[in-house]
């Protein structure tokens, strides 16, 4: 039988570990632009937008990713769309993402003065003009603690696209665990490598709340 | 191409969805009592003097929060067996749950505890009441009304979150869905189901929720 020593795991596990961070980033990014445009459809004066922004974000908040998951996975190729695990990860991810997003920002948008709004609009402001030069630069501000804050979620997040057999460090530690049979060792290992991805998003989510906190 | 839904194929298989959901439901409501308990304990040690408890706790709450469910769930059920700690699928993810729960609701409630203001305390302090009895009867009931809403959303999480227990083979709604795909060969239509009837719980489970707060909290105790 083969043997595998600590540094066969651990480089393997790194190497699987790149994707992890290309899909967080990937999911991120394109899940902050689709969160954006949500956001304006969320808080816009349109009705019928802000009702299905509200809707997407609710159905997404609401379900499990590993469901969306599958949902993404399942359901392109019936509109004729040749799916990857990649895609679909992507896809779902950035889904995800951008509904909780959207959601963080609302609260954002919410937060600066309705007087902000109705100053803006008495100098012939439009919709777009309001939120592009008074109402984002404000909420921007005390946008970015919770944002950073959510992208441990997305990384986490990540995890889950295992299931659907996209080998990234999770998939990779079970692939490893059945070739070396030590579940405890990998495992563990695979936790630490997330921690290790997670731990400075969330400390300094803290460390720019706290300025955040000092400013105001 | 055109594809024909076919949701009627799904009828034959009612009884497997009843079970996936009520053990969906079963999880979450062991794991939320065990849970918010080892939260509010979580938080009671976080906040108290003895500087060695609050370091733990709070290693602990770090470690949970910065690592994926999923990671926690295959190395309780399939890396602490090497342990000798054999647990059965349903026990593992009870314990995943309720180990993730736990840090998350300590960390939700000790933000709720420390929002009390410190008048209170030395009130109670006044009237001759111990530590233990400040803590259960002038700090807690406040912070847990202050922090309901943020406890509920948590709670909603892990209850989606234990979709992922269906790969260690606990038997629960995604399980069901997986299972039902694999013999009628309709995964789309299982999956739109199987997330339809996770929406519906989901919105159950805030309402009830809302329901208890209003119950527990809306005497004397200013909502905030």
């Amino acid at each position: 039988m083969l043997n595998f020593t600590l540094w066969d795991i651990l480089s393997n596990l790194l190497l699987a570990a790149r994707w992890t961070v290309l899909l967080s980033l990937i999911a991120f990014v394109s899940g902050g632009i689709a969160g954006l445009l949500l956001l304006v459809a969320r808080v816009s004066p349109v009705p019928p937008l802000r009702i299905a922004a509200k809707l997407f974000i609710e159905v997404f908040q609401g379900t499990p990713l590993l469901m969306q998951l599958f949902i993404v996975f399942f359901a392109l190729p019936l509109i004729g769309i040749e799916t990857t695990a990649w895609t679909s990860a992507a896809l779902a991810l950035t889904l995800f993402t951008a509904a909780y997003l959207a959601e963080i920002w609302r609260g954002c948008v919410e937060a600066v003065p309705k007087g902000q709004w109705e100053a803006s609009a008495s100098l012939a402001l439009n919709f777009g003009e309001q939120m592009r030069h008074v109402i984002l630069p404000q909420a921007l501000r005390i946008a970015v603690p919770p944002t950073v804050g959510f992208s441990v979620q997305v990384v986490k997040g990540t995890a889950v696209t295992s299931i659907i057999g996209f080998v990234e460090v999770t998939k990779a530690g079970t692939m490893i665990t059945n070739a070396t049979f030590q579940p405890f060792l990998v495992y563990g290992l695979v936790g630490l490598i997330y921690f290790a991805l997670c731990y400075p998003l969330s400390l300094s989510a803290k460390a720019l709340e706290r300025k955040l906190n000092v400013a105001r | 191409m055109a594809y024909s839904f076919d949701f009627s194929s799904l009828l034959d298989y009612t009884p497997v969805l009843v079970d996936g959901v009520a053990t969906t439901v079963a999880l979450t409501a062991v794991s939320t009592v065990l849970g918010v308990a080892l939260g509010i304990g979580g938080a009671a040690a976080r906040t108290s003097s003895v500087k060695p408890l609050a370091v733990v706790v709070g290693a602990y709450v770090e470690l949970i929060r910065n690592t994926p469910f999923l990671v926690q769930l295959f190395f309780i059920f399939f890396g602490l067996p090497s342990l000798g700690i054999r647990l059965a699928e349903w026990q593992a993810a009870v314990l995943a749950m309720v180990i993730n729960l736990g840090a998350y609701s300590t960390e939700i409630i000790r933000a709720g505890i420390e929002a009390t203001p410190k008048g209170q305390i030395e009130a109670g302090a006044s009237l001759g009441m111990t530590g233990p009895q400040i803590f259960r009867y002038v700090v807690l009931g406040p912070a847990m009304a202050k922090i309901w809403p943020a406890l509920t959303s948590q709670i909603v999480i892990v209850m989606l979150g234990s979709s992922v227990c269906s790969q260690i083979a606990a038997e629960e709604l995604s399980f069901a869905a997986n299972f039902i795909q694999s013999r009628n060969f309709r995964p789309f239509e299982v999956y739109f189901l199987a997330t339809a009837l996770y929406l519906a719980l989901a919105v159950g489970l805030r309402w009830i929720f809302s329901l208890m707060g209003q119950r527990m909290f809306a005497k004397g105790v200013s909502r905030a």
